[in-house]
């Protein structure tokens, strides 16, 4: 039986939303990761969701780094294990290093909460086996802080190694590249700002989200 | 142990766009500022600290500041030690 972990910070507020769509809308198993939490055991995979982690002082993400369930965490994805970041998730996963560059306030500044197009591109990312390349999908946004920003170099490398696995098919926030979702160099860990969780039960709209939840069950 | 006062200054990266500062930069002409070329807006931290020497005081918050209070990929920081906390090593 497949098991999947929701950290949960003070200032999470998406942790319900990935358990109802994992557990109510998929029938996965969820256990949520107070921030405190060290034991992952029993664990396939481990998403860390959206919201304001510690009040997104200093920066998003920056204190949530040094949650003790993240070191873990960190270990778990070295090890192989999969891991999702959500919005804040993604911002916490740059902060740790799991992912490489930063996310930066919205082009306009606008906080935007809407539907937005992605395409999924070429790429090696276990999350998004349930896709087919070139596709198009809708999930919905909600930042303030979402514009993906990388310098050049690192960029390009990202492009060479198709680690850009998700771009917005119309740019909301001013990201280089377009970039709504990267992976690491292996494909276990996947940030991305939209909220794939928020499309995964018809009563709130589209479906689309549900084949990244459903990767884990295959 | 000696206590030593610094302030961190954390600036965005000049090839980081900052919109905020621009916003900023847009009002200052509304209020008849004109020929505001430039405003970028960062963070002044102050702290304090104990350390028992200045090299050691200086070695922390350098640390501090590249780990915790900057994020390297969009910002950079400076350290200034306050009057008579010279902690110059």
């Amino acid at each position: 039986m497949m098991s999947l972990g929701v950290v949960v910070f003070p200032g999470s507020n998406c942790d319900r939303d990935v358990q109802w769509a994992a557990e109510g809308c998929l029938g996965i198993k969820t256990r949520f990761l107070w921030h405190e939490e060290r034991d992952l055991s029993g664990l396939d995979a481990v998403v860390i969701p959206g919201g304001f982690s510690y009040g997104d002082y200093l920066r998003c993400g920056a204190i949530a780094r040094f949650a003790p369930v993240l070191q873990e965490v960190a270990a778990f994805a070295e090890r192989g294990g999969r891991v999702l970041g959500i919005c804040n998730g993604f911002q916490v996963l740059t902060e740790m290093g799991l992912l490489p560059g930063a996310l930066t306030r919205n082009q306009k500044l606008h906080f935007i909460c809407e539907p937005t197009h992605l395409r999924v591109e070429p790429g090696q990312c276990s999350w998004l086996q349930g896709y087919s390349s070139g596709e198009v999908v809708n999930f919905p946004i909600a930042h303030g802080e979402g514009r993906y920003q990388a310098d050049p170099e690192l960029l390009k490398q990202l492009e060479n190694s198709g680690q850009v696995v998700l771009r917005y098919c119309s740019n909301p926030n001013g990201s280089v590249a377009d970039v709504a979702g990267l992976t690491n160099s292996q494909g276990n860990v996947l940030g991305l700002m939209p909220h794939p969780e928020r499309a995964c039960d018809p009563a709130t709209g589209g479906v689309d989200g549900r084949r990244l939840l459903a990767s884990l069950i295959g | 142990m000696p206590l030593f006062s610094a302030r961190v200054l954390v600036s965005l990266r000049p090839s980081v766009l900052d919109p905020a500062g621009e916003a900023t930069r847009a009002a200052a002409a509304r209020l008849g500022v004109d020929g505001v070329s430039k405003l970028r807006i960062g963070k002044a931290v102050e702290v304090e600290l104990e350390a028992p020497d200045a090299q050691a005081a200086r070695a922390q918050l350098e640390l501090l500041s590249d780990r915790l209070l900057a994020n390297p990929v969009i910002e950079n920081w400076t350290l200034e030690f306050k009057d008579d906390s010279s902690a110059g090593a």
